[in-house]
């Protein structure tokens, strides 16, 4: 346990090393890795909700839109940034668009299920009261959506935050993940001390994400949930 | 984990700790001295000593992960099954290792367990949970409450329902997170390497360092993603001999 | 056990077993409701018959089934089956021995036919050979060609197929009672008519003791020997034939509940057959003179309601070979009307006595 403490003192000297000096504070580099993700995120739903949730709407490309994911998910994050590094070089840029080559396929595969899967019932009552396609979306199959649509955006974005660290291992500075790659300038107790900060962060971003799916799934829908997570009233349903 | 004796005493081990420098001036080819976009010759030459021994590290370790897990995740959605409050707290701890990013957990565990294949087994492992947790549970709640009436009033007793109707009826679920899992745990297991020497994360590392050399890489993080679309595949198959009713359909 | 034990005795193509069953004051109380779910019941069904249990939502038809197999605990009370208490048997080894059949079916999708039917012999544990020939000898009981249906999977099956399919099954270790809820109730209206004639038709052969739950008035006076009337909160309102619920209802519930038009239905309870047809002779009642013929199967609602969209006209009413047996009349109806609602309403005792007209003038 003498490594965590040291790792803590780290983390409280705010990334500074004794004897080492001109190092990054950890605050900055904590900043930096949010940044660098949040692009990474803010692009891929650009991206990859527009696209899922049309072909859900459309029911079509099941193939496309689930298979995408499969494959999205047999990409080591690793893999995608070291070729990267080999074919352009590690800068920014390259590192974004390996963020959005790992984090699109997660959310168009949810986006399409949620949206496919919503009550055929619901959608074609809702053309019966004369709603146009994107009335149709935006009112009824969006939000009944919602809460397998944000289960793919926290997907993405856990992948973005571990892969923006990894991308240290590649080669690109300027995320907390510097720090676990360089064990020479920070010993062990710094690589344990941004180990902190990395899950730490990780788990915010989730549980905020958490709190805005919250937010946004229709308070019907969390009440139905509820119901049937409660499972039937009684046990002998009255003939 | 009788995995560490059994990777400890392969032979080529050495040779994938050792830093693998393509000898320039020596040996290679002209292809490798230019580093091209890809090397027929360096990948033969170097299967042996490198690649063979990479892969099949990385074989092994997402293989006893998943394999560990899967009876972790199963033990705790049976019980999640039986007695509901099991759910909540499974799922809570579950999700907060799971969003652990895999760079910052291997550290985490590398600080109480060591630099081995202890921590590194402890981290594939806990990512494997969530997802087969969740889809055993899902799979097991799936089965229709008329069919378990059914089980219950001809006399079934409790085990009986559940190895002869709820298992074999869950199985498209196990099998979808087993899918999830197995992919999941191959591409992790490239990041392996910064504790534990071993696996495909090995070459990519060596390669990174060299330049980088692009043949190296290719080949590695090809293998990495083809063993992971082969093991996906290879349970699609194994799903399908083992639930010949899903195919049934009239006509 | 001792009952199972003979069937095993005859082999596989016994279908011995038949059981009284009695509920002696059963009541069932659910925690935390103030009414109880089931009041207190009292009925017995002699063996080989079939009661139908049928009363509106929340008569507790489907608990009181369900609390003979011990699939919900009882509160208070006895129920016997065979004589014997089912309170101190294994609730497993009790369900074993019961047919279930519910409006859902059931069926294991993950199992072929085959296996569906062979569920409870292999929990029994009996002898494979046994237990295939059980089968065979099931699906020819119930029309499918053993060769080609043993190996399909549920999802294969037609919507009839599939009930016939889980009756089988609930009849495969020869059980001396079987419980259905609403087995029919999930089926269109011109294949429920088949479903029940073939279950009718079947339980000629097989005589077991049914238990039928249903919600629809005109199912339980079709294939009910007796009928339980149960009212809000378990309360047995009337339990008697079909014919004495039709004439006699006990209350203004039970009126109601068998509906306005009773009258008819206990003219759908007779066959022609059963009246005193009035002698041709009498009146010109060859073949030539134009009156519509109908069989003497018919029954007398079908028979009146032919003769009404023939101005009245009396029916000649014939036998499997064309001779005329005798004339059917407008007299004839209102004197069978008469002579039921003249009866005595038969007290406890006599229910015993009712039983047998009533299975003979149940329309098959």
């Amino acid at each position: 346990m003498h490594e965590f403490v040291e790792a803590f003192h780290f983390i409280a000297r705010d990334g500074a090393v004794p004897g080492t000096p001109g190092l990054p504070s950890l605050a900055r580099l904590t900043l930096e890795t949010l940044k660098v993700s949040a692009i990474g995120v803010a692009i891929s739903l650009v991206i990859a909700v527009p696209l899922g949730v049309w072909l859900g709407h459309l029911h079509r490309g099941s193939f496309l839109a689930i298979n995408v994911g499969n494959v999205g998910r047999a990409l080591p994050s690793l893999v995608v940034l070291a070729i990267g590094d080999a074919f352009l070089g590690l800068g920014l840029t390259v590192v974004e668009v390996a963020l959005v080559i790992l984090a699109v396929p997660p959310i168009v595969t949810n986006a399409y299920l949620g949206v496919d899967g919503v009550d055929r019932d619901l959608v074609d009552a809702a053309r019966g009261m004369g709603m146009s396609a994107w009335e149709t979306i935006s009112r009824v199959e969006l939000p009944l959506a919602a809460p397998l649509l944000f289960t793919g955006i926290r997907t993405a974005a856990l992948f973005v935050v571990s892969t923006t660290t990894i991308a240290a291992l590649a080669g690109f500075s300027g995320s907390l993940g510097d720090v676990i790659a360089n064990e020479t300038s920070y010993h062990f107790s710094g690589v344990l001390g941004a180990a902190i900060c990395v899950a730490a962060l990780a788990l915010l971003v989730d549980g905020a994400l958490l709190l805005v799916q919250r937010r946004l799934t229709p308070r019907g829908l969390r009440l139905e949930e509820r119901a049937r997570a409660r499972g039937p009233l009684a046990e002998g349903a009255p003939a | 984990m009788a995995l560490a004796p059994l990777i400890a005493a392969g032979p080529v081990i050495a040779a994938a700790t050792e830093p693998v420098i393509p000898n320039y001036a020596a040996q290679s080819s002209s292809c490798e001295i230019h580093n091209d976009l890809f090397c027929g010759s360096w990948v033969s030459h170097n299967w042996g000593p490198v690649l063979w021994p990479a892969l099949r590290d990385h074989i092994l370790l997402a293989l006893v992960a998943v394999g560990i897990g899967f009876v972790i995740a199963m033990a705790l959605a049976l019980a999640a099954h039986r007695f509901g409050w099991v759910e909540r707290p499974t799922t809570a701890v579950t999700t907060i290792l799971y969003t652990i990013p895999s760079l910052a957990l291997f550290e985490l565990l590398a600080a109480p367990v060591g630099l081995n294949v202890y921590s590194a087994e402890i981290a594939l492992v806990s990512y494997t949970l969530l997802i087969l947790f969740r889809n055993i549970l899902a799979g097991l709640r799936s089965v229709p409450t008329e069919v378990l009436d059914a089980a219950d009033g001809m006399g079934m007793s409790r085990g009986q329902a559940l190895v002869r109707v709820e298992l074999p009826l869950a199985l498209p679920s196990i099998v979808a997170g087993l899918r999830i899992a197995i992919v999941t745990i191959i591409a992790l297991t490239t990041v392996v390497y910064v504790i534990y020497n071993h696996g495909l994360g090995v070459p990519i590392h060596t390669a990174l360092g060299e330049g980088p050399f692009k043949t190296e890489l290719i080949a590695a993080g090809g293998l990495a993603i083809v063993l992971a679309l082969f093991a996906d595949g290879l349970l699609v198959a194994i799903q399908r001999l083992l639930t010949p009713w899903a195919r049934a359909r009239t006509g | 056990m001792n009952t199972a034990d003979t069937a095993h005795n005859e082999g596989p193509s016994a279908f011995a077993q038949a059981a009284e069953l009695e509920l002696r004051h059963v009541s069932k109380r659910y925690a935390g409701q103030r009414e109880p779910a089931i009041g207190d019941l009292s009925f017995t069904v002699p063996a080989g018959e079939v009661c139908v249990l049928v009363g509106p939502s929340g008569s507790g038809k489907t608990t009181t089934m369900r609390l003979i197999n011990r699939m919900i605990p009882i509160s208070g009370g006895d129920i016997l089956l065979g004589g014997r208490s089912v309170l101190t048997r294994d609730p497993k080894e009790l369900r074993r021995e019961i047919g279930y059949v519910i409006q859902q079916i059931g069926l294991f999708p993950h199992q072929t036919v085959d296996e569906n039917i062979a569920t409870v012999p292999r929990l029994l544990g009996w002898p494979k050979e046994r237990v295939s020939a059980r089968v065979h000898e099931l699906l020819e009981l119930i029309d499918l060609d053993p060769e080609e249906m043993r190996d399909r999977y549920p999802a294969q099956l037609s919507g009839g197929q599939r009930q016939r399919v889980g009756v089988a099954r609930a009849l495969a270790a020869d059980p001396p009672l079987m419980l259905m809820d609403e087995p029919f109730g999930a089926i269109d209206p011109i294949n429920r008519t088949r479903l029940q004639d073939e279950f009718l038709g079947l339980q000629e052969k097989v005589k077991k003791t049914v238990v039928f739950v249903t919600h629809d008035i005109d199912e339980a006076i079709k294939m009910g020997d007796r009928i339980a009337i149960l009212r809000e909160g378990g309360v047995l309102a009337q339990y008697d034939t079909p014919r004495e619920i039709l004439t006699h209802p006990a209350d203004d519930f039970v009126a109601q509940f068998v509906g306005a038009d009773r009258g008819l239905k206990r003219l759908a309870l007779t066959r022609l057959s059963e009246l005193k047809l009035i002698e041709p002779n009498g009146r010109r009642a060859d073949a030539s003179d134009g009156a519509q013929r109908v069989p003497v199967q018919t029954s007398v609602r079908d028979a009146l309601s032919i003769m009404l969209s023939a101005n009245g006209d009396p029916l000649t009413v014939v036998d499997d070979d064309g001779r005329v047996e005798g004339l059917f009349t407008l007299g004839l109806v209102e004197q069978l009307l008469a002579d039921d609602a003249a009866a005595p309403p038969p007290g406890d005792g006599s229910a015993q006595a009712e039983a047998q007209p009533a299975s003979q003038g149940r329309p098959v």
